[in-house]
């Protein structure tokens, strides 16, 4: 794994925005509504789901030295 | 991680903020963060002022001075904040009711003026806060609380306003176009003269599930899709232009500004009114 997801789900309300905008399908909602990280290996570190939050709760680097 | 160094200019403990899932608000709030980094402005010399409605409660969650004043009247406590000290950057954030409907006499005659504000307004088409009513910007026939079978009312182009009434720099961006509306935004803030910036975010709560389009992605999406750079529409035959709209800059013409021609009348006051 080259990326690095971080999510702060106290600020995360569960919108989708991210869930529907990630092209690798990486991202899906948790039965209590929260952005969760479903497969975090296809991850291409595009920055759309960081770009895209109006809640500013995930947030992706690309690994140090990957 | 790397640090993201806009979240400095975030009042930490008000976040997460009230606005509702997926509302396009905290998208243009983070784009204004983003544009005062750009620009480098002193966050002691820079003062938010907000009128009323959800998209005024920005003021509240951004670490500057800030002011949330009354309904319709941030331009008018701007334009006193500037006229005070003509040092500090002063940001406007109103909403599409409170800048043309109840704030409209104000936000033409800031223009008019050509008072060094950059004003951003965050158009949702619609009077959130209230719970749905049709503002002046509501779309022809979409449908509002006060507007059930569809508004007959020709919305403003805030944008042709600004600019008919004597801005200097006018621009239009969406929740879509992020990092466009960011730019949109810095070039307001270094205008020096009336900077309109409109915003076009998606209200999912008291428009979009009215009209068809309660899913904020899917409301974003169709900024994608409807959304022109202003070359293109230049470019564009008008029968392809319907649903369509125009981004990007309209206007830029720099005028005399306002403090400075004031301060001319300073300086005679001073001198006795010779
Ligand atoms: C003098 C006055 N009149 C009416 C209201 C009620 N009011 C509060 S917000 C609002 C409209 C908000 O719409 P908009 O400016 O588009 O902001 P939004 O909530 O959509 O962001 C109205 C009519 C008020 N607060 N004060
Ligand atoms: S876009 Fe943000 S607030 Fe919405 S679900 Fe994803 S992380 Fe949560
Ligand atoms: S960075 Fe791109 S690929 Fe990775 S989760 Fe976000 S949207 Fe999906
Ligand atoms: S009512 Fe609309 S504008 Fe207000 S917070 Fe909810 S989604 Fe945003
Ligand atoms: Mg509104």
């Amino acid at each position: 794994m080259n990326t690095e997801i971080l999510l702060k789900s106290e600020r995360c309300k569960g919108c989708g925005i991210c869930v529907s905008f990630c092209p690798k399908k990486v991202l899906g909602l948790d039965t209590l509504g929260h952005c969760s990280v479903i497969n975090e290996q296809a991850c291409i570190a595009c920055g759309q789901c960081e770009l895209r939050c109006p809640d500013y709760a995930i947030f992706v680097d690309k690994k140090v030295g990957a | 991680m790397k640090e993201r160094t806009y979240e400095k200019y975030f009042r930490q403990n008000r976040l997460p903020h009230i606005w509702c899932p997926g509302c396009g608000n905290g998208i243009a709030m983070k784009a204004i963060v983003q544009a005062v980094e750009m620009r480098g402005l002193p966050r002691d010399k820079t003062i938010i002022v907000s009128g009323i409605g959800c998209s005024s409660r920005a003021s509240g969650y951004m670490d500057f001075d800030t002011l949330h004043t009354a309904h319709g009247r941030a331009i008018p406590f701007a334009t006193g904040i500037k006229l005070a000290n003509p040092e500090l950057n002063v940001i406007v954030i109103t909403g599409d009711g409170d800048c043309t409907a109840i704030g409209g006499n104000h936000f033409i005659h800031g223009a008019r003026r050509n008072i060094d504000l950059t004003v951003v307004l965050f158009n949702n088409t619609i009077y959130g806060m209230t719970g749905g009513q049709a503002s002046p910007m509501t779309p022809l026939h979409k449908k509002a609380t006060t507007a059930p079978y569809g508004s007959v009312d020709r919305p403003f182009d805030a944008c042709n306003l600004a600019q008919a009434a004597g801005a200097s720099y006018v621009a239009r961006s969406t929740a879509f176009h992020v990092q466009h509306m960011t730019d949109m935004i810095a070039e307001g803030i270094s205008c020096r003269g009336f900077a309109f910036i409109e915003t076009v975010v998606q209200c999912p709560t008291a428009y979009g599930r009215k009209n068809k389009m309660p899913d904020p992605a899917e409301m974003m999406k169709w900024m994608r899709d409807n959304a022109v750079m202003k070359t293109a529409w230049d470019r564009m035959p008008e029968e392809k232009k319907a649903d369509k709209f125009p981004i990007g800059v309209f206007h830029r013409h720099q005028a005399v500004e306002y403090t400075e021609a004031y301060s001319e009348v300073i300086t005679l006051a001073q001198e006795g009114g010779k």
